[in-house]
């Protein structure tokens, strides 16, 4: 039988091209879920630190029915060049997390919303969600903030 | 911990909803048991809702996938609501921890079962065990996946 998606064991990827990076310095590989307060509390030490973060999605919809909505608003916001602005307005504030709250952070962002609206139900933005999740699957990612350096 | 090769210790426990749920159910389908430790402490959350997320996965290699503490199916209910998931939990409440210990997953110090992962072959043979070495070890979802490859190509 064939598997639909290969989930067995394999090291973290080394970062490539198609990682969200920021900063320099040291490399630090992350997998999060932009709804977890765990994560949202890490991520401000993170960002703090003199060092290269990779950020990874690791949304996990049972614990956190709007993480999914909000990794895609992450991603959509990407491919306008603002992943990192939309995932630190994210953790900066919790609470507003429903579509006109997102329609908000899309306007303080400067991005175009009919664009991002697109974008963020595109079957490629949760493909490119779901890579992510699934690397950390098979490296054994069984809670979030999980980090790894490189 | 019972090793690979015995045959599965036959159970009757009940579910989340009161209903009865015997291994020789899944005859014919390969089951994983996942035995963990407490509904509502940290880590088994973390561990059951990594499980669910993949829960489609395991299941399109014909596996089901249930899991078993000493709680109460009252408080299986509410967990599995907590949580959001719907993997069945199975009750091993009374006598407690009798199906944990005939897997040899009870741990007497603790008053309930280690975690620990029993994969149960179509014919109700044990086909591949993990047993974290403490309860705080939460295995990851891809050594269940790596024994389910490595099940099918021992074919």
């Amino acid at each position: 039988m064939k598997m639909t998606s290969d989930l067995t064991s394999a090291a973290v990827p080394p970062p490539g091209p198609e990682d969200h990076r920021r900063g320099a310095g040291e490399t630090l590989i992350v997998y999060s879920d932009l709804a977890c307060p765990h994560c949202a509390s890490a991520w401000a030490e993170i960002s703090a630190r003199e060092a290269t973060v990779v950020f990874r999605h690791f949304p996990v919809a049972s614990k956190h029915p709007r993480a999914p909505a909000l990794h895609a608003a992450a991603e959509a916001a990407g491919l306008q060049g603002r992943f990192f602005e939309m995932v630190d307005s994210l953790y900066a504030d919790r609470s507003h997390v429903d579509d006109p709250h997102l329609w908000r952070r899309v306007e303080e962002l400067g991005l175009d919303l009919e664009r991002f609206e697109a974008d963020r139900r595109s079957d490629a933005v949760a493909a490119r969600v779901r890579r992510d999740f699934e690397s950390g699957i098979r490296a054994g990612v069984m809670a979030t903030p999980a980090l790894f350096a490189s | 911990m019972i090793s690979a090769g015995e045959p599965a210790p036959e159970f009757t426990l009940r579910n989340q909803d009161g209903e009865k749920v015997s291994l020789s159910d899944f005859r014919g389908r390969k089951l994983l048991i996942v035995f963990y430790p407490l509904d509502f402490s940290p880590i088994c959350t973390d561990q059951l809702s990594i499980y669910q997320e993949v829960k489609p996965e395991i299941e399109a290699e014909g596996v089901t996938i249930v899991g078993i503490s000493v709680d109460s199916g009252f408080a299986h209910k509410a967990f599995q609501e907590s949580l959001g998931i719907d993997i069945p939990l199975l009750a091993d409440f009374e006598p407690k921890g009798e199906v944990a210990r005939a897997y040899g997953a009870y741990v007497e110090k603790f008053g309930h079962a280690n975690r620990s992962l029993v994969l149960v072959d179509e014919e109700g043979t044990v086909e591949w065990v993990h047993e974290s070495p403490t309860p705080l070890e939460i295995p990851g979802a891809n050594l269940i996946f790596d024994a389910i490859a490595a099940s099918q190509s021992a074919r």
